[in-house]
């Protein structure tokens, strides 16, 4: 009972912060109401004893949302990130897709004739996940990961206003002419 | 006491934890105000009442209010240190006491500690001051650089006690070495992460007084206490969640477990507030680089270490 009542004030919780995204003026507001909702999805999955997952959930997301304040000012030219600005543009289109996307998925959660539960959770649900991701599902993750650092690596290559050539010079063997020197003696 | 293993305690408990946690923190703010006052060529026990002295002047002082302030995010920032303290100390045993016994307590001390990147940067962005939201940038700069050794850091012991359970690592300490001294590095990492997500000693530089005080500058009154203490509070949670990690948890002679928790927990608590006045500050830009290039290899092969050792016991 209780824990129903608590799973249900997460769920709107979730559901309010998520919407409260594009309601909102500021991308610090955004940003945050957007993590606000993602804890709250935490919280849930911790309530259904699924507790690396839930907390992985807060982890990521919380941390994710501080990364993106660094990106706001990072790569968003005239920091327009720390003005009040709209969360929308497109609007009809974005409504209407998520409002197909919401009475799709909806739709399908209610109306589908579920089958009854096959089975029981692991004991250890921790121990379960990793037997799953790194046994069967490793060669997966395997391909998955390379190709990930690969994206994040191309992405900050194209958008960094500084290359090696900038650096080292064209032959690219002078010392590094940057700014401001780091912190191990470069 | 391995035997007996951990209790998870009624949550009417909850309040006694939250105050021992108060206690640590202004044990720890009375040292450092000691020690300010013998700085500065007074006495050392006229500095002792300095955390009460500051709580009264703080709670009696009037709000700033700055134009154009985001007081919500401002507010949940400048909170969100304590909650993330007392959050922290949920999973950490008293000897055999604890208030829950996670299987996944280590991750669990890892979000909380995460949860710190939003609450200084948010603390920072509220006040729309720019001094304040150059000390959130200075604080997450920071957290880029020792965040993953941090977490890695974690990962040691977790690897070398086949559990994330708090308890099962400080079970697994018992009759052997402390992974204090069989996983030194992991240590050290780990109260630098203490120290950096408390913005303490050589991490201060997001409050520093180069910038009249960085996310610390528009904060006044009982906000300003909230953040302050919160400060003290993780480094005081930080301290506690290194006995069961790596200081063999409530093992020790004479003394009963929950005591020797104490004991351990306010003497780290004591050294990271004394080392503050000893090490210079660190250059968030620089530290970026010692993070990524000599932390984060370093913790690595502590972390492969322990990790073939585990292997080879079976």
């Amino acid at each position: 009972m209780l824990a129903d009542l608590v799973f249900w004030g997460l769920s709107v919780v979730a559901v309010v912060s998520g919407a409260s995204v594009f309601r909102v003026d500021s991308m610090a507001r955004a940003t945050y109401a957007l993590a606000v909702s993602f804890v709250a999805v935490g919280a849930a999955l911790l309530l259904m004893r699924l507790d690396y997952l839930g907390l992985i959930t807060v982890l990521m997301m919380v941390m994710e949302m501080a990364v993106m304040a660094v990106y706001m000012v990072m790569f968003m030219g005239m920091n327009p990130a720390l003005m009040p600005m709209s969360m929308v543009h497109g609007k009809r289109a974005a409504v209407a897709a998520a409002v197909t996307v919401f009475v799709v998925l909806s739709g399908g959660a209610l109306l589908v004739d579920w089958p009854a539960r096959r089975g029981a959770p692991a004991p250890d649900t921790v121990a379960a996940l990793g037997e799953a991701l790194m046994g069967s599902k490793m060669l997966v993750m395997m391909a998955i990961s390379p190709v990930m650092i690969a994206t994040m690596v191309a992405g900050i290559a194209v958008a960094a206003p500084r290359g090696r050539y900038d650096r080292f010079g064209d032959d690219l063997r002078s010392p590094a002419a940057d700014p401001q020197r780091g912190g191990v003696g470069r | 006491m391995s035997d007996v293993g951990v209790v998870e305690v009624a949550a009417i408990w909850a309040p006694a934890a939250a105050a021992l946690l108060a206690l640590l923190a202004m044990a720890a703010a009375a040292l450092d105000g000691a020690l300010a006052a013998r700085g500065s060529g007074l006495p050392a026990t006229a500095g002792l009442s300095a955390p009460v002295n500051e709580t009264a002047r703080l709670l009696r002082q009037r709000r700033r209010v700055t134009v154009a302030a985001d007081s919500l995010l401002w507010r949940a920032g400048g909170g969100g240190l304590l909650v993330a303290a007392l959050l922290m100390v949920v999973v950490v045993p008293l000897g055999r006491f604890t208030l829950a016994d996670l299987p996944v307590g280590v991750v669990w001390f890892n979000a909380m500690d995460i949860v710190v990147w939003a609450a200084v940067w948010l603390a920072g962005w509220g006040p729309n001051s720019a001094h304040s939201l150059v000390g959130g940038y200075r604080f997450l700069a920071l957290a880029l650089a020792y965040e993953l050794p941090l977490m890695f850091a974690l990962t040691a012991p977790a690897v070398a006690a086949g559990s994330l359970r708090v308890g099962d690592v400080a079970a697994a300490q018992d009759g052997g070495w402390w992974y204090v001294a069989q996983m030194p590095v992991a240590f050290l990492v780990f109260c630098l992460g203490v120290t950096a997500f408390s913005v303490w000693g050589p991490f201060a530089p997001p409050a520093g007084t180069d910038l009249a005080g960085g996310v610390l500058t528009e904060l006044s009154g009982v906000d300003r206490l909230l953040f302050l203490a919160g400060r003290y509070a993780l480094l005081a949670a930080g301290s506690a969640f290194a006995v069961p990690l790596f200081l063999g948890g409530g093992a020790g002679p004479v003394l009963p477990g929950w005591l020797w928790v104490l004991v351990k927990t306010a003497l780290l608590l004591s050294v990271f507030v004394v080392v503050r006045r000893r090490l210079p500050a660190l250059r968030p830009d620089r530290f970026a680089e010692v993070g990524w290039l000599v932390l984060l290899p370093l913790v690595l092969v502590q972390v492969l270490v322990v990790a073939v050792i585990a292997v080879g016991r079976g």
